[in-house]
């Protein structure tokens, strides 16, 4: 039994959801009886195999043809080493890179596939996965046929996983440029780097949504709220739909999945659709002026009352 | 150009959805079934493709299911495609089982482009377009919020990922996912969706496409998921603050 975890990375570091994806293979390992490895793709990959060696033995396809993630090369590097190495689970975070590629991954691979796992179980020696449909109103417990089997996890579901006592070994996988389609021309990626923590890697998320009208507003407010207590900044659909915040922000099904510690809704009615990418937050603190908003049934605390009052109150309450 | 716009049946999420008590599938009774919402913007783009292109252009709706999907591609019928057709199966399918019908619908339809939904809301897999892009070895460009055609047969596409807009290059044919921001989806107008009642669907079948149907994902059981919490009303931010800091231990 052999267990690929595909590490995500940012050229020098490895994403904090890789580490809990890392976890996951770490329970599946111990149900399964099985030997996990890091499959590290990319270019100048250096830094990133020093790391994950840290944490579990690494592969690493190190190529300047896969500078970029494109799906149709990672795909085909991933089916390629899973078989050589004969994987019969293959695991990433589930971020729009694995989902992106694992998929297609799975297909070459001829694998079944479940994605967003957040729990495992072994009944009569079969595997059961848990994950939830329906944006997050049902949780299913599903199978996949024996072969290889393909899953994303979601990273708020596991602990990051600790590292080793001693460093592990590290092989490059021999990328033969040939085999390589050449189907994706990478053109860019506009993002804002900012300074404040990864919206699915925070320990708290301040989130905003409808009453904020402009960017100035919103950064003002829920950005000031956010600085104030360290936060990553999150919003509602309706705000990117508005240009008011950028898609990367948003928050729910369609979104990013988070789970902090502690998760301040700011104006947020609270659909299901926002629910599901928020729910699991350890603590939840709900502003709204709506005292029927359905934001408050999945809050800890719930003030009511006009955030553009109560959210220059806060800042100043938090600097005392 | 022809472009494929696979089109699934779900039931209407406006209501919240309730587990059945035996846990085999969610509460139908008295709920609507709508166009998987990602693929209404499927089809919305597929139809501007055609309307900002050639009037040779075809677009081609396709479930997989039961007849009752059928409703679905008749809306679809009602928004403009040119044809509806559904391939005809009851059996619980799994994406890799509808990516490999889709193939062979490609293999006999011979599309330009294959446009979908980046997911359907009621599995929210969002695996199916990545399959069916792997089965192919066709270009995929997934979470599209911005198609445009550069020249004949190649499309540029912003892709909305978790580090930012990405933007990719593509030769057809292909597979594109469709995210939300790409269009507002048209209505369908009521007399048109009473034409599109009498219009015709091509009904064919996975065996007569050459595909066995062998689901690698099974549902065992459904269960709801609670969300409520007992919610601490406060009087003001002086409370919250305190009772983040002193009770939940979170700031």
């Amino acid at each position: 039994m052999s267990i690929l975890v595909i590490a995500e990375h940012d050229g020098m570091h490895l994403r904090a959801g890789s580490k809990s994806a890392l976890s996951a293979a770490r329970e599946l390992a111990a149900l399964q009886d099985a030997q996990i490895q890091w499959l590290v793709l990319g270019s100048g990959l250096e830094a990133v195999v020093a790391e994950a060696a840290g944490y579990a033995p690494v592969v690493f396809a190190d190529h300047p043809l896969l500078v970029h993630p494109t799906a149709d090369r990672y795909a085909q590097v991933i089916a390629d080493v899973a078989r050589a190495r004969g994987a019969t689970l293959i695991v990433a975070n589930a971020s729009t890179f694995a989902k992106d590629i694992l998929p297609r991954a799975a297909a070459l691979l001829g694998a079944g596939m479940a994605g967003d796992v957040t729990g495992f179980a072994q009944n009569d020696g079969q595997l059961l996965f848990r994950r939830p449909m329906y944006a997050g109103a049902a949780t299913a417990t599903v199978t996949l046929v024996e072969g290889p089997r393909v899953l994303t996890v979601r990273a708020s579901a596991f602990p990051a996983a600790d590292p080793l006592p001693t460093l592990a070994a590290s092989t490059a996988w021999p990328v033969d440029p040939a085999t390589l389609p050449n189907l994706i021309e990478y053109l860019g990626c506009e993002s804002r780097p900012g300074t404040r923590p990864e919206l699915t890697e925070a320990r708290v998320v301040v989130s905003g949504g409808r009453p904020f009208r402009s960017s100035a507003e919103f950064e003002e407010l829920v950005g000031g709220l956010a600085d104030a207590l360290g936060a990553a900044v999150g919003c509602t659909r309706a705000l990117v739909d508005a240009g008011i915040a950028p898609n990367e922000w948003q928050v729910g099904q369609t979104g990013k999945v988070v789970a902090p510690h502690l998760y301040v809704a700011l104006g947020v009615s609270g659909a299901i659709q926002h629910l599901a990418g928020m729910k699991n937050s350890r603590v939840v603190v709900a502003i709204n002026s709506d005292p029927e908003a359905p934001i408050f049934s999945v809050a800890n605390y719930g003030l009511v009352g006009d955030v553009r009052q109560f959210v220059p109150e806060l800042i100043r309450e938090l600097a005392r | 150009m022809k472009i494929l716009v696979p089109t699934k049946r779900v039931p209407a999420t406006d209501d919240p959805v309730r587990v059945r008590p035996d846990g085999l599938g969610i509460d139908t009774a008295g709920r609507a079934s709508v166009v998987n919402p990602f693929d209404a913007i499927a089809l919305e783009e597929a139809l501007r493709l055609r309307e900002q292109g050639s009037t040779s252009a075809e677009v081609i709706a396709v479930s997989v299911g039961g007849a009752d999907c059928e409703n679905e591609l008749r809306t679809a019928l009602a928004m403009g495609v040119n044809r509806a057709m559904r391939v005809d199966s009851d059996a619980a399918l799994d994406p890799w089982c509808v990516a490999r019908v889709l193939a062979a619908v490609v293999a006999r339809e011979q599309p330009d482009l294959v446009l979908m939904g980046k997911q359907a809301v009621d599995d929210d897999a969002n695996q199916t377009g990545q399959m069916l892009a792997g089965l192919l070895r066709w270009p995929q460009a997934t979470f599209a919020s911005r198609i445009e055609i550069i020249e004949p047969g190649l499309l540029r596409v912003a892709r909305e990922t978790d580090r930012g807009l990405e933007t990719v290059q593509i030769r057809l044919p292909a597979v594109v996912t469709t995210d939300l921001r790409l269009n507002e989806p048209r209505y369908a107008p009521l007399p048109a969706l009473i034409k599109a009642r009498r219009l015709p669907i091509e009904i064919l079948t996975p065996a007569g496409l050459g595909v066995t149907l062998q689901p690698k994902l099974r549902v065992v059981r459904l269960e709801q998921a609670t969300l409520e919490r007992a919610c601490v009303r406060v009087a003001d931010t002086a409370e919250l603050v305190r009772r983040l800091r002193f009770e939940a231990k979170v700031i």
